[in-house]
C-alpha cells in the first residue's frame, strides 16, 4: 500500500503525543494546586433557584441577588439548587460549578481586586436563564 | 449511460423503492430540507442577538425553543441523514455489491425520519438538545418535550438499523476478491462510525425511556425529589453523544479521503494509517464522555481520568490531518469546488481540534465551559469540518446523482462566503466566550465588547446565509438545467478514472 517510508508520520505523531503529555501534566498539576481549599476559608452557602441566587454567610446574614465579600480573604462556596440544574459562575475569577439539586458542590476563591463583578448562571435553566444574574461586591478589608 | 434518476418515473416509485440509490436520494433531499430549516433558525437566533434587548422575538421561551430545534435538526436531521445518503449511494459500490445487505430494512430506517422530523418540529421543545434532567423532567412544558423524546427515539432506532445495514453490507457482502484492508477509506469510515453507533446509541435510547417514565411520574431515575440523580442522566447522555461526535465526524473525514487524492492527482499517502486512525478513534472515543461534565462537581480523580481519555483522542485525528497534507504534498492540485471545501474543512478541523485541547485541560475548562467558547468550538466541528466535508462531497457526487454539472463559479462563491462567514462567526464566538458570555441566552447585558462581537458574529452568519441561498439556487437550477456531465471525469483532472459512475459500470461490479 505505502511504498514510501513512514518515519515522518511517526515523528509527527511523537511530537503530538509529547505536546499532549505536556498539556495534560501541566493541567493536572495546576488543577491539583487550585483545588486545594485553604483551611481558613469562610463558607458561603449559595442557593440557585429559578431564577435568582441566594447567599448565606457564616454569621447567618442572607443576601439575595448580591454578595458582599472582603478583598484578600478566602471564601468557600457550597452551591446547592432548589429546583433544576444551574451553574454558579463568577467569570472574572474563573469560579464555576454547577448547582445540582440533591448535591452540594464546592468551589473556592480569594478575590484580589476590589470592585463590582457579575455573577451569572451558565447552565440552561428555563425561561429567565438569560437574566439569572447577581452582583458581587468586593470591598477593601479596612 | 442512463442514470436511475434520469429515467422518467413517477415520484411514488422513488419514494417506495428499496434500491440503495433511491433511498440515498430520499435521505439526501430530507437532509437538505433540514439544513435549510435549521439554518433559518440559526439566522433568526443571530438576528435576535445582534443587540441586547428583544429585537423581533418577543419572549425568551420562543428563543429557547428555536435554539433547541436548531441543534436537534442540524445534528439529527441534516448531518446524520446526509452521511446515510452518501453511504447508501457509495458503500455498495465500494464493496462491489448490488445493493445494501437488507434493502427493506434500509427503506424502513429512512421512513422513520419523516415522522421524527414532524414530531420535533411540531412539538418545538425548549430544553436544549441535551434535555438535561431535572429541567426536562419537572419543568419543560407540555407535549413539546414528549414529542421531542418520541422523535429522538425514532431517530435512534433508525440510526441503529442503518448502522447494522452498513456493517453487514461491508463485512458480509463485499466482493470475495476484495480484502477488507483494500476497501476505500470512505467505506472504512462507514464501518467504524456504524460500529460506534451500535455500541453508543442504546445507552441514550434507555435514557430516553427513563426520561419519559420520569415525566409521566411513574419513576424517579433522574428526579431528585423522588431520590433520583440528575447527573446519572448526563452520564447516559454523554456516553452516547460524545462517541456520536465521532459518528458525525468520521464520515466527513471519509469524504475528504475521497476528494483529496482525486484532486491532488496522487494516491492517498497511507491507506493503512487512515484505517488505523479510524479504528483508534472509534475505541478511544468511548473514553472521554465525561469531559462535558467537569463542572458538575466531579472529583479530581474523575476529571483527570477523563482528561487523559480526551487527550488520547487527539493523535488519531492528527494522523488524518497528516495523511491529508502528505497526500497533497507535491501533488498537482486542482482547486475545483469539492477540493476547496475539503481543504477548508481540514483547516477548520485542525483549528477546532486545537481549541478542543484547551477545553479538555481541566483548569482552562472552567473558563470556557457553557460559554460561547464551547458554541464556537463545536460549531467549528459541525459546520467547519462536517458540513464543509458534506458540501464538498455534495458537489463531488452531484454529477453522479443528477447526471449534470453544477455551476462551478457559484460553487466557489458558496465556498468563499461560507469560509469567511464561518471564521467570522465561530472564531469570534471563542473570544466572546473568554469574555464570559454564557451560551443559550436570549438577552445579554450591554457590555460594549459583547455587543461588538455579537454584531460581528451576526454579520458573519448573514454572509453564510447568503452563500447558502446561492447554493440552493445552484443545485436546484443545475439538477434540472445544468449541462450534461462527463461521467468518466467530470472535472477534467485526468489520470486514472475512478469516479464512481465509471467504477460502477466496470465489468467486475
Amino acid at each position: 500500500m505505502s511504498e514510501h517510508s513512514s518515519w515522518p508520520e511517526w515523528i509527527y505523531v511523537g511530537v503530538v503525543v509529547a505536546l499532549l503529555i505536556y498539556v495534560g501534566a501541566e493541567a493536572w498539576n495546576i488543577e491539583r494546586i487550585i483545588e486545594h481549599i485553604p483551611s481558613d476559608a469562610e463558607i458561603i452557602q449559595v442557593t440557585g433557584q429559578q431564577w435568582f441566587w441566594t447567599f448565606e454567610h457564616e454569621d447567618g446574614t442572607k443576601e439575595i441577588g448580591e454578595l458582599h465579600l472582603k478583598k484578600d480573604h478566602a471564601y468557600k462556596f457550597e452551591v446547592v439548587s432548589k429546583d433544576v440544574i444551574h451553574s454558579f459562575n463568577i467569570h472574572d475569577y474563573v469560579v464555576l460549578v454547577d448547582a445540582v439539586p440533591g448535591r452540594v458542590n464546592t468551589v473556592w476563591f480569594s478575590p484580589d481586586e476590589s470592585g463590582e463583578f457579575d455573577i451569572q448562571c451558565r447552565e440552561y435553566c428555563g425561561l429567565i436563564h438569560y437574566n439569572m444574574r447577581a452582583k458581587l461586591y468586593v470591598e477593601d478589608a479596612s | 449511460m442512463t442514470l436511475e434518476i434520469q429515467k422518467p418515473r413517477p415520484i411514488w416509485q422513488i419514494m417506495f423503492s428499496t434500491h440503495h440509490t433511491d433511498v440515498g436520494l430520499l435521505y439526501l433531499i430530507t437532509s437538505l430540507a433540514a439544513l435549510f430549516m435549521g439554518g433559518t433558525l440559526a439566522l433568526a437566533i443571530r438576528l435576535e442577538l445582534f443587540l441586547p434587548g428583544s429585537q423581533f422575538i418577543s419572549d425568551s421561551m420562543t428563543f429557547n425553543r428555536m435554539f433547541t430545534v436548531h441543534g436537534t435538526t442540524l445534528i439529527f436531521l441534516f448531518i446524520l441523514p446526509f452521511a446515510s445518503a452518501v453511504g447508501n449511494y457509495f458503500v455498495p459500490i465500494m464493496v462491489r455489491y448490488k445493493d445494501m445487505a437488507y434493502p427493506k430494512l434500509n427503506a424502513i430506517a429512512y421512513w422513520m425520519i419523516p415522522p421524527a422530523f414532524a414530531l420535533i418540529w411540531l412539538g418545538f421543545a425548549d430544553f436544549t438538545w441535551n434535555a438535561y434532567a431535572p429541567y426536562s423532567v419537572t419543568r419543560a412544558p407540555g407535549p413539546a418535550a414528549d414529542m421531542w423524546i418520541f422523535g429522538l427515539k425514532l431517530l435512534g432506532i433508525s440510526s441503529i438499523l442503518g448502522a447494522i445495514n452498513f456493517i453487514v453490507t461491508i463485512l458480509k457482502c463485499k466482493h470475495p476478491d476484495l480484502p477488507l484492508s483494500k476497501i476505500p477509506l470512505l467505506a472504512w469510515s462507514y464501518l467504524t462510525s456504524s460500529l460506534i453507533m451500535l455500541v453508543a446509541m442504546p445507552t441514550f435510547a434507555a435514557a430516553l425511556l427513563m426520561l419519559l417514565t420520569d415525566r409521566l411520574g411513574l419513576s424517579g431515575f433522574f428526579n431528585p425529589a423522588m431520590g433520583g440523580d440528575p447527573i446519572a442522566y448526563q452520564h447516559l447522555f454523554w456516553f452516547t453523544f460524545h462517541p456520536e461526535v465521532y459518528v458525525l465526524v468520521i464520515p466527513a473525514i471519509g469524504f475528504m479521503y475521497d476528494i483529496i487524492p482525486r484532486f491532488s492527482r496522487k494516491p492517498i499517502f497511507s491507506h493503512v494509517s487512515g484505517i488505523a486512525a479510524f479504528v483508534l478513534l472509534s475505541i478511544v472515543g468511548f473514553a472521554s464522555w465525561a469531559h462535558h461534565m467537569y463542572a458538575t462537581g466531579m472529583s479530581f480523580t474523575e476529571k483527570t481520568v477523563f482528561m487523559i481519555g480526551t487527550l488520547s483522542a487527539v493523535p488519531a485525528s492528527a494522523m488524518h490531518v497528516f495523511n491529508f497534507l502528505a497526500t497533497m504534498w507535491g501533488g498537482r492540485i486542482k482547486f475545483a469546488t469539492p477540493m476547496m471545501w475539503a481543504v477548508g474543512g481540514i483547516a477548520l478541523f485542525f483549528s477546532a481540534g486545537a481549541g478542543g485541547v484547551v477545553n479538555s485541560a481541566m483548569p482552562l475548562d472552567f473558563m470556557t465551559h457553557d460559554s460561547y467558547w464551547v458554541v464556537g468550538h463545536f460549531h467549528l466541528f459541525v459546520m467547519g469540518t462536517i458540513a464543509f466535508g458534506s458540501f464538498g462531497f455534495l458537489y463531488y457526487i452531484f454529477p453522479y446523482v443528477t447526471g449534470r454539472m453544477y455551476n462551478e463559479k457559484l460553487g466557489k462563491i458558496h465556498f468563499v462566503m461560507s469560509f469567511i462567514g464561518t471564521i467570522m462567526v465561530f472564531f469570534t464566538q471563542h473570544i466572546l466566550g473568554l469574555y464570559g458570555m454564557p451560551r443559550r441566552v436570549f438577552d445579554y447585558p450591554p457590555i460594549p465588547e459583547w455587543i461588538a462581537m455579537n454584531q460581528f458574529i451576526t454579520i458573519g452568519a448573514m454572509i453564510i446565509g447568503v452563500g447558502m441561498v446561492i447554493f440552493l439556487i445552484n443545485i436546484v437550477y443545475s439538477s434540472g438545467k445544468g449541462k450534461e456531465a462527463d461521467m468518466g471525469d467530470p472535472w477534467g483532472v485526468g489520470g486514472e478514472k475512478y469516479y464512481y459512475p465509471y467504477q460502477s459500470k466496470t465489468p467486475h461490479h
